[in-house]
């Protein structure tokens, strides 16, 4: 049994007096991939940015590929430290942050040429191959203010990927999506999924969330609540607490 | 830093601030008359109202107001037009910042809401009662901000008075380097002054903006 | 006396020069306070309050005070501290330190106004602190500025006749001095507001050229 990909324990986080993670535990593994759901201010996006310390965290342990990601360091050490880590993670967010001022290849292109990774043919070959398989082959050209919501999540899904990362957050990306649109980036997802990425969605799109992880975990005031397979989780829960949210979701 | 030479002449500059005081508020009267007056004119469907509105915004905001001053105050004679270096003052300032206010008003006019325009017409009110009951007052509250801003420039653009001898603050501070030799403190002496009529300005211009605000 | 224009030709020459020279001053005092308009702007998001409070202060006087008190303070000034510069060089001094924190002001909110969420994005790609600043922020803050920093420079170049009262050769002083020849003061302001007019008009195609190069992908 190999080390898990993601380890976190014993995970809290202040903001002021407010403690919004009160102490997490969770493993995951190479090519899993977990859907953190839960109501608004459960704490779950909070949970997913302290993964590559956009949020830094107050206590606990998070290791990412044998390595403790929030180390203590001096100032620039960490971060070179933090630089690193992330070219390894990519994240991609509810509001897309793509780059207004580059057209969309740029911005897929911008982080492996500013880091030396490639060359720039290389980079353009590579942005090309990943904007096609984003299904936007025909878009590179366009500045992200001439590109729906959907196009531009999943301009920025390739923007993540062309870092090679060994691990992809999903920050609520769909939410800021007109309805219509919503399905064209799931199913971006569902595709890396199946290439055995390893990925963490946090979505409010239960549904999406059966289809796609092999891990759900349900979270509420900055604690895990519960957590399992899809099929139990959403299909027979155990807490009164997953009940009762489950039924709140579906209702609506 | 020479306390006693300032603790001597302070009194001069402030006979002098008054002097800008009056300059700038005059210049600010007959600046807003204009801009307001070439405001409206400019949004006229009427040309011989429209051309030469805008002619006055485009040539005044287009050409330093030195030169404006210099040709009314110094050419004016030529075409028959003798003022005093106070009135020439007073005209050029305010001739030159009303190019300026009306671009602001303009700009808070066309601000207004289009539909407002059409509730109105369709309420049966003419093109003139529309502007004066439904569109000035909107645009009013957007406008005493920057027609504020537009103001203050004047009192410190008000200092180019002093070329054409207008015995306000900058003449005078001007005069005491000559004679002084002490450039640092002159400058701080007008200085305080000028901070001090720009802080009250700002002080009333938000006092106007609050009520504006809260009338509406 | 009547207008007479036909007198102007005649001088053609010393209001050509004087042009140069508000060329000149213009586009070095552009130049420079730009720059310093960045360095202010800097300084003063600098976390260390003993660096951004005489940056403040300092910001404060320059902006609440006329640019003709400015250029006093300059010229006279630093021939006191023994520094004889010619009257170009104080004129210089004079317009890029007001512009500059003017610009700065500009600048400053610019930046600020950033969304965080450029900057989170450029950092979780794993870019430095610096590489962020450098290829996703400032970008974007030059577009929102070019505007506002166009309409500074066309104020510099109408502000830069303040510059005749210290003696600089340039267009306003050059036409005092073929009026003081020719006894024509309406002709000859005339003629100088013109050309002012024109540079002007050449400055505002300019800075919407610019304004439209920066902000292309709007």
């Amino acid at each position: 049994m190999s080390e898990p990909i993601v380890k976190i324990r014993g995970l809290k986080k202040n903001f002021g007096s407010l403690q919004v993670l009160k102490g997490i535990d969770m493993d995951i593994d190479q090519g899993q991939i977990f859907a953190l759901i839960g109501a608004s201010g459960s704490g779950k996006s909070t949970l997913l940015r302290t993964i590559n310390q956009l949020e830094e965290v107050t206590e606990g342990e998070i290791w990412f590929d044998g390595e403790l990601v929030n180390q203590k360091l001096p100032h620039r050490q960490r971060e070179a430290h933090l630089n690193r880590l992330r070219q390894n993670i990519g994240m991609v967010f509810q509001h897309f942050n793509l780059f207004p001022h580059l057209t969309a290849i740029e911005n897929v292109t911008m982080a492996p040429l500013m880091l030396g990774r490639v060359n720039k043919a290389e980079a353009i070959e590579q942005a090309k191959k990943l904007l096609d398989k984003v299904g936007l082959s025909d878009r590179g050209d366009y500045y992200p203010s001439k590109l729906s919501g959907g196009q531009k999540q999943r301009v920025a899904i390739a923007r993540s990927l062309a870092m090679n990362p060994k691990l992809m957050l999903f920050d609520e990306v769909t939410s800021a999506l007109d309805p219509e649109l919503v399905g064209e980036v799931n199913r971006v997802m569902k595709a890396l999924a199946e290439e055995d990425m390893t990925m963490i969605i946090v979505t409010h799109d239960l549904r999406f969330a059966e289809d796609v992880s092999d891990h759900v975990i349900f979270m509420a005031d900055g604690l895990v609540v519960e957590e399992g397979p899809p099929s139990l989780v959403f299909r027979a829960p155990q807490e009164d607490r997953t009940k009762s949210f489950l039924q709140q979701v579906f209702n609506d | 830093m020479d306390f006693a030479l300032i603790g001597r002449i302070w009194p001069f500059f402030a006979e002098a601030a008054w002097v800008t005081i009056e300059v700038s508020m005059l210049a600010i009267i007959l600046g807003l008359i204009l801009g307001f007056a070439a405001a409206l004119a400019s949004l006229s469907r009427n040309v011989l109202l429209r051309w030469p509105a805008r002619a006055y915004v485009s040539v005044f905001r287009g050409t330093p107001a030195l030169i404006q001053l210099f040709l009314l105050y110094f050419g004016g004679p030529q075409i028959g037009i003798h003022l005093g270096p106070f009135e020439a003052g007073v005209i050029g300032l305010g001739i030159n910042i009303g190019a300026y206010m009306c671009e602001t008003i303009r700009g808070a006019i066309l601000s207004v809401d289009k539909g407002q325009t059409e509730a109105g017409r369709c309420l049966g009110l003419g093109q003139t009662q529309v502007m004066r009951r439904v569109i000035l007052p909107q645009a009013a509250r957007m406008m005493v901000r920057p027609l504020g801003v537009n103001a203050i420039a004047l009192i410190k653009g008000s200092a180019i008075v002093s070329t054409i001898s207008v015995l306000e603050l900058s003449y005078t501070a001007h005069r005491y380097i000559s004679s002084t030799y002490k450039p640092f403190e002159m400058f701080i002496l007008a200085s305080i002054f000028y901070l001090a009529i720009v802080t009250v300005f700002s002080f009333g211009v938000k006092k106007i903006d609050e009520r504006v605000a809260l009338e509406s | 006396m009547g207008l007479d224009f036909s007198i102007l030709p005649a001088y053609a020459d010393i209001l050509w020069k004087g042009t140069l020279w508000t060329i000149a001053l213009t586009v070095l005092s552009m130049f420079f306070s730009l720059a310093g308009g960045v360095v202010f702007a800097v300084l003063q998001l600098n976390r260390h309050a003993i660096i951004r409070w005489p940056v403040a202060g300092f910001a404060w006087l320059f902006m609440g005070t006329p640019l003709l008190l400015q250029l006093f303070l300059i010229y006279f000034g630093l021939v006191q501290i023994g520094l004889d510069l010619n009257a170009f060089v104080a004129g210089v001094i004079a317009l890029s330190l007001h512009f500059a924190v003017y610009n700065s002001e500009i600048i400053r909110s610019a930046i600020v106004a950033v969304d965080k969420g450029q900057y989170e994005a450029a950092r979780s790609l794993g870019l430095s602190q610096f590489q962020a600043m450098r290829k996703a922020i400032v970008p974007q803050a030059v577009a929102n500025v070019t505007p506002a920093l166009g309409n500074m420079m066309i104020a510099l170049l109408k502000e830069s006749a303040l510059v005749s009262v210290i003696g600089v050769m340039e267009l306003t002083l050059s036409a005092q001095r073929a009026i003081s020849d020719s006894f024509r003061p309406f002709e000859f302001y005339i003629a100088a507001g013109a050309i002012y007019y024109v540079l002007n008009l050449g400055l505002e195609q300019a800075v919407r050229v610019a304004e439209r190069r920066s902000a292309q992908y709007r």
